[in-house]
Formats: structure tokens, C-alpha cells, sequence
């Protein structure tokens, strides 16, 4: 059999074209690739029909000058079918459009759900770091009230020791405590506020991270990143 | 009897013409309509399946044209078989959607579409198994396919119409595949008539018989949804209504299988394509029941046993000997009938429970016992607990392996046995969470809560989608008629274990007939109408 090349080759540049737009997120080039993919394979049907010849009607032309009539009965159903189908299409993507306001082929709801659960295992993570840092932060400043309490109390009791001195040495010695006490006092304030930043801001990190699970939770919004 | 064998294919059609035009009214006579033709058609099937069994091959040509430019119609066995539960099915689904629309309260309006595409689906079944011309099997795929696009987005929900839109694509491109392969074989041998086509085939080269093969084996592996080509189905699938999908998962894969015994045992008889085919089916089997063990719906764990156990009757087809095609045979009458039956159940389910997710179901045992049974018996029958059909289905395709011997068989073997294993183990955790452990709030509060509210007088459960889109409306009693559809599809899932020895006897003269290829050819090209 002698293949006609143009009508080949234009049959494979249609499919070609087709193939590459069916690989289209948006479903209007989908179907545009459907199309055009259609049109290919209806040609192809007249290519293997074998070369162009007279009308397939009996009495017009000799029967080896015909056309063969098969293949473009072939063609005739399957030009219907596939119009039928797209017309179909068409309607599914206008749907789509008014659901989700876009044409977009959607992702799988199996990956969606994997990439979720990927997403709510980073979350908790994130969480228990916070949570982690939180601890130390809380764990130094008790470290550093300790010290301060044992250096206090040595102080009182090297006092204890020398209790028979001069007058001036103990008022010396009151002015000093003060002093101490004073800068007690003030380190003891700033850790309070230092703790209570802390704890405002792990609060806070952890809201937003609820805030985002339960958005990623919610599978229309989980979907398109 | 010749005049029967276009009846399956033409009473539909009329039928679903007559629905479209009659419209939304008279919802008591389009009722009438539906299930007596389908009545009609099973109780033709029975016929044709009566008569191949006795005479050989009947044969109609269509128009009156003889069959090599014309279109044949032929019912051997093999169609006759596949016809008859075919149309046992979609009768006993019908009943079910009907009376699902009842108790949903849904309009009739939308239901004038519903039934004229379910009817113009099964017409496409019936010319599926009965074509004997390779274009018109196209037509039939086709004519299915669209009735399949409407029942997959009926109503229009967001979901439907995502998965709709990607089932639609996958079938279309797979469609304009079936084109190529036709111009391929058509270009090679000057027909599209099967019978013709298998006696031409045998003079070409051996690549050209190759590449058809391959083109025509592509088309129909994505429609059977085998492994490389399965990953549309279970995404589609549990989107549909529970009657669409439970029709789908039991008849349009079956179409695909049944495809590829006619290629394979028809077309190309011997072709080098048996290892191929094995490799796949042991790829189905296991990669579609590993995704039925990880699911957490029934409807999405179904989905996924129905692609693993595909894997079964392409290892049957593969095998290429009788018992081997006896068995697949067997195994697809046997699984048409089981997995529609589960997949009915899992409707019975969301009715009942409101939900099919696994983890808000639980105690159903207790809570609605009849539906516990009517689950637990497929299920077993799924997984191939002696004595159901599927026991004997299984066991008749590893004795067909053995037979054959060699080490790729006996890694299937292998692999029939496992899969068994986890379908058991994948419908035992689903029976464990649904119905064994104690009931969760969700299923007493779907049961007991009755919404009183004027325009609103039911309680509709959310997130579930009915035949028209709307939530479906849960109770604490199912409706009788969907309980008795259901229990008729799995009593005959039963029957099969009481009629095993005739029905093997009769898949056994089938895979014989099939594997001949003499009494089909003759009966087109010589005998016939002229």
C-alpha cells in the first residue's frame, strides 16, 4: 500500500500539537488538543483508506478509479462522536469555571491529602521547637536567680563574721546590701519581662501556626500550592 | 433467534429516546419503562446464551449487509455470557437508583437524564459484547463512554465535575487511540470485520501484527484500568452517584477485559504480547490491593480491589490455554456480580451512617445488622473464602498456572495467592472499622436525628453526594427496594457456588470456542444472511 505523505505528515503534525496541548493544565487548551487530536486521527483513517480517487458512487467512475468508501464512513462517525464529546467537555469546563472561577485541571484529592499530611507533621514540629525554646529561656533565667540567691547569701554570712567592727564599716557594709538588693530587684524586673515576652511571642507563633493548620485542613484552600 | 441478538442493543436505545422525549413526567411509567426493558434484555440474553451454548455462534447482520463490508452482530458464548450478567446487573442497579431517587426526594427532572444516559451506557455494553466488527466495537465504546461522562458529573458538584472532566479526558484520548489502531489495522488488511481480520492478520509481517496489537492491547488496558493505565479509576469512580459507580466498576473495565480476550484469542491468537500481559497483571494485582490496604473509605478501598483483581482475569487471558481462559472467563462473571454488589452496599452504608469514611463509621453490626450481612457476604466472596465463586474463580486460574509452569507464571501464582491474602486482609479492616468496633457518634447521630424544619423535613447528611448532586437522606431503615437489589446481586454472587459445576462446564466450552476461532469466523464469513 502507498501512503499519500502530506496528508501523513499533517495528520502527525495535528497529532503532535494535540498531544502537546493535552499536556495543558488550563481545560480550554485541553480541549483545544482534543480537538486538533481528533482531527489528526480522522485524517490518519483517510490515509489508510489509501490515494484520493473519483466519488464512491457506483455508475460515476470506474470501480478502480474510486475512493474507497469505508474510511470516510469511519471518519463521518467518529467526526460526529467526537463533537458530540467535546460539546460535552465544553459544558464541564463552563461548570468548572462556575464553581472554582478557573478552568485548571484540580489536583488529585490523594496527593492533596499526602502533601497535607506532610504540611500538619512540619506544623507540629515548628510547635515543639517553640515550645523547646520557651523551656531554656525559662530554664537559664532560673539558673541565674539561683546564682544570685547564693551569692547573696554568702554575703550575709561572711557579715555574721565580722559583727564586731567599726560602725563605719558597717554602715559601709548597709549601703552596699542596698546597692545589692537594688540591682537584685532590677535584674529580677528585667527577667520578668524578658519571660513575658517570651511567653507573648511563643503564644502568638503558636496561634499562627493553628491559624495555618486549620487553614491547610480545610482541603479547598490546601489545594493549589 | 438471529432477530434477537440486536434486541439488547436496540430496546435500550428506544427506550432512552422515549424517556427524553416523555421527559420529567409520568415518574411511575418511566419506571415501568426502565425496568422492563432491562427485563427484557436479561430475559433476551438468557435466549442467546441458550441458543450459542446449543448452536454455535448466532449472527446478525446489520441492514441486511453481509458481513465483511457490513457490520456483524455476534453472540457466540463468550458475548452470550457476558451478556446475560451484564443485564442481570443493570437490572438489578436499576431498581436500586429508583428507589435511591424516591427516598432522596429528588426532582424528576434531572432524573430524565439520568435514566436515558444509564439506558444509552447499557446499549453500549450490550454492542460492546456483541460487536463483531472493530469499529462499531468503537461506536459501543463510545455510546458507553458518554452515557459514563453524564452519570460521572450528574448534578454538577464540584467534585463531579473534577473527576469528570479528568475521566472524560483519559477516555477520549483513549478513544482517539482506538481510532489509530483501527487505521493502522485497517491500512494493513482493507477491514474492520474481526473474523476477517483474524484470518488476514496471520499473512502480515510480523511487526505490523505487532504494532497493531500493541496500539489495540494499549486502548483497552486503559480502559480495564490495568496498572500502568489505572490511576484514573480511583479517582473518578467514588465521585459518582453509588448506582452509577457501583454499574461502572462492575461493567465498564469488564468491557475492557472482555476486549482483550477478543484480541487476544480472536485477533491475535498466540501472539508474543503473553509475557507482557502477565507482567502487567501481576503489577495490577499487587499495586491496586497495596492501595486498597492504605484507604480510610470504603468507596475508595472498593475502587482499588476492583484494579487489583483485573490483574486476575488478564493473568487468566495471558495464559492463553482453555483452562487459562476459562478461568478469566469464570472470574469475570463472578467478579461483574461482586463487585457491583459492594459497591451498592457501600451506598447502603452512607445511607444508613451518613459517611464511608472508616474513621467515622463504626458499629454497624449492631445498628443495622442486614447491611453487616450484605457487606460481609461479597466481601468474603471478594477475598476467595471457599466455597464462594471467588474461591473457585482463584483456584481455577492457579491450577490453569500451574499447568502452564514456568518461572513468570509461578511468580504469578504467587501473586494471585498474596493478593488474595490482602483483599482478605484490606475487606477484614474495613468490616473491623465499619461494623465490628463500637458505634461512633457520627452513625448514631445520622440514624437518630430526624431535621424538623419546614423546608427541610429530612435529615440530609453532609459532604455526601446523591444521585443529583443534593446530600443524601439518611434512615434509620434503608428503603426495601435498594436492600432487595442489593441482596438479589449478592444472592447471585451465591447462585455461582450452587451452579458452579455447569457454569465451569460452560466457561470450559467457551474458552474452547474462543481458543478454535473456527465456529466464530465461519459462522460470520460463510453461514449468516446469505
Amino acid at each position: 500500500m502507498t501512503v499519500a505523505l502530506v496528508p501523513f505528515a499533517a495528520s502527525a503534525a495535528l497529532v503532535a500539537a494535540g498531544v502537546t496541548l493535552l499536556l495543558e493544565r488550563s481545560l480550554v487548551r485541553l480541549l483545544v488538543g482534543v480537538i486538533l487530536l481528533g482531527n489528526g486521527v480522522n485524517l490518519l483513517l483517510l490515509v489508510a483508506g489509501g490515494p484520493a480517487g473519483r466519488p464512491p458512487i457506483l455508475g460515476r467512475a470506474a470501480l478502480s478509479r474510486m475512493a474507497d468508501p469505508l474510511p470516510q464512513a469511519m471518519v463521518l462517525t467518529s467526526v460526529v462522536i467526537t463533537l458530540g464529546v467535546t460539546a460535552f467537555l465544553l459544558a464541564v469546563v463552563h461548570r468548572s469555571w462556575q464553581l472554582t472561577g478557573g478552568d485548571e485541571v484540580q489536583d488529585d484529592t490523594e496527593d492533596r491529602r499526602v502533601r497535607l499530611r506532610a504540611r500538619r507533621g512540619e506544623l507540629a514540629r515548628s510547635v515543639l521547637a517553640h515550645r523547646e525554646a520557651y523551656r531554656r529561656l525559662v530554664r537559664r533565667q532560673r539558673a541565674e536567680l539561683a546564682a544570685l540567691r547564693a551569692a547573696r547569701r554568702a554575703e550575709e554570712e561572711s557579715r555574721r563574721g565580722r559583727d564586731g567592727e567599726s560602725g563605719a564599716l558597717r554602715e559601709e557594709f548597709a549601703r552596699r546590701e542596698r546597692e545589692q538588693a537594688e540591682r537584685e530587684r532590677e535584674i529580677r524586673g528585667r527577667l520578668r519581662e524578658r519571660r513575658r515576652e517570651a511567653r507573648r511571642e511563643m503564644r502568638a507563633a503558636i496561634r499562627a501556626d493553628r491559624e495555618r493548620q486549620a487553614r491547610a485542613e480545610d482541603p479547598e484552600l490546601g489545594g493549589d500550592d | 433467534m438471529e432477530a434477537l441478538i440486536p434486541v439488547p442493543v436496540m430496546l435500550p436505545l428506544l427506550a432512552a429516546g422515549l424517556k427524553l422525549a416523555i421527559g420529567g413526567r409520568l415518574r411511575r411509567l418511566q419506571a415501568l419503562i426502565s425496568v422492563t426493558t432491562l427485563a427484557a434484555v436479561l430475559a433476551t440474553s438468557l435466549a442467546l446464551l441458550a441458543a450459542a451454548d446449543g448452536g454455535g455462534p448466532l449472527v446478525a447482520h446489520a441492514g441486511g449487509w453481509t458481513a465483511p463490508p457490513g457490520i456483524a452482530l455476534v453472540a457466540d458464548r463468550l458475548s452470550a455470557l457476558m451478556l446475560t450478567v451484564s443485564s442481570a446487573v443493570t437490572l438489578c442497579v436499576m431498581v436500586y437508583s429508583l428507589a435511591q431517587a424516591y427516598a432522596d426526594q429528588e426532582d424528576a427532572a434531572p432524573l430524565a437524564i439520568f435514566h436515558p444516559a444509564y439506558l444509552i451506557m447499557v446499549a453500549g455494553v450490550s454492542d460492546a459484547f456483541l460487536s463483531g466488527d472493530l469499529f462499531n466495537l468503537f461506536v459501543a465504546f463510545e455510546m458507553l463512554l458518554s452515557g459514563s461522562y453524564v452519570l460521572l458529573t450528574f448534578g454538577g458538584t464540584e467534585s463531579r465535575v473534577r473527576a469528570g472532566a479528568t475521566y472524560a479526558v483519559v477516555g477520549l484520548v483513549s478513544s482517539m487511540l482506538f481510532l489509530v489502531g483501527i487505521a493502522v489495522a485497517y491500512g494493513a488488511t482493507g477491514t474492520v470485520s474481526m473474523a476477517q481480520l483474524g484470518e488476514r492478520f496471520t499473512a502480515l509481517p510480523q511487526y505490523i501484527r505487532l504494532l497493531v496489537e500493541l496500539t489495540l492491547l494499549l486502548v483497552f488496558v486503559v480502559k480495564a484500568a490495568i496498572f500502568p493505565m489505572s490511576a484514573w479509576l480511583p479517582d473518578s469512580y467514588p465521585t459518582a452517584p453509588a448506582p452509577a459507580t457501583a454499574l461502572f466498576a462492575g461493567l465498564l473495565t469488564k468491557v475492557g477485559v472482555y476486549s482483550i480476550i477478543r484480541l487476544e484469542a480472536l485477533l491475535f491468537p498466540g501472539g508474543p504480547v503473553s509475557g507482557l500481559l502477565m507482567g502487567a497483571a501481576l503489577l495490577t494485582m499487587l499495586v491496586g490491593v497495596f492501595g486498597a490496604v492504605a484507604q480510610a473509605d470504603v468507596k475508595r478501598m472498593l475502587s482499588f480491589t476492583l484494579v487489583s483483581h483485573i490483574g486476575y482475569m488478564v493473568f487468566g487471558v495471558a495464559l492463553s490455554t482453555v483452562a487459562g481462559l476459562a478461568g478469566a472467563v469464570f472470574y469475570v462473571v463472578h467478579h461483574i456480580t461482586v463487585q457491583t454488589s459492594l459497591f451498592l452496599v457501600a451506598g447502603l452504608i452512607e445511607r444508613r451512617a451518613g459517611t464511608t469514611s472508616l474513621d467515622r463509621l463504626g458499629g454497624l453490626m449492631r445498628l443495622a445488622p442486614l447491611i453487616a450481612v450484605l457487606f460481609f457476604v461479597p466481601a468474603m466472596n471478594l477475598a476467595g473464602i471457599p466455597p464462594l465463586s471467588g474461591f473457585l474463580g482463584k483456584l481455577a486460574l492457579v491450577e490453569a498456572g500451574v499447568a502452564v509452569g514456568g518461572p513468570l507464571v509461578f511468580t504469578l501464582v504467587a501473586g494471585c495467592l498474596v493478593t488474595g491474602l490482602l483483599t482478605l486482609y484490606a475487606v477484614a479492616a474495613t468490616w473491623n472499622r465499619a461494623f465490628w468496633r463500637e458505634p461512633s457518634p457520627d452513625v448514631t447521630w445520622a440514624a437518630g436525628t430526624v431535621l424538623e424544619s419546614e423546608e427541610e423535613p429530612l435529615s440530609r447528611a453532609r459532604g455526601t453526594e446523591g444521585i443529583t448532586g443534593r446530600a443524601i437522606v439518611t434512615s434509620v431503615t434503608v428503603p426495601a427496594p435498594m436492600l432487595g437489589a442489593t441482596a438479589a446481586l449478592v444472592a447471585l454472587g451465591l447462585f455461582y457456588t450452587v451452579l458452579a459445576g455447569p457454569l465451569t462446564d460452560l466457561t470450559r466450552r467457551t474458552a474452547v470456542e474462543l481458543l478454535d476461532r473456527a465456529p466464530y469466523i465461519s459462522a460470520v464469513l460463510g453461514g449468516g444472511g446469505r
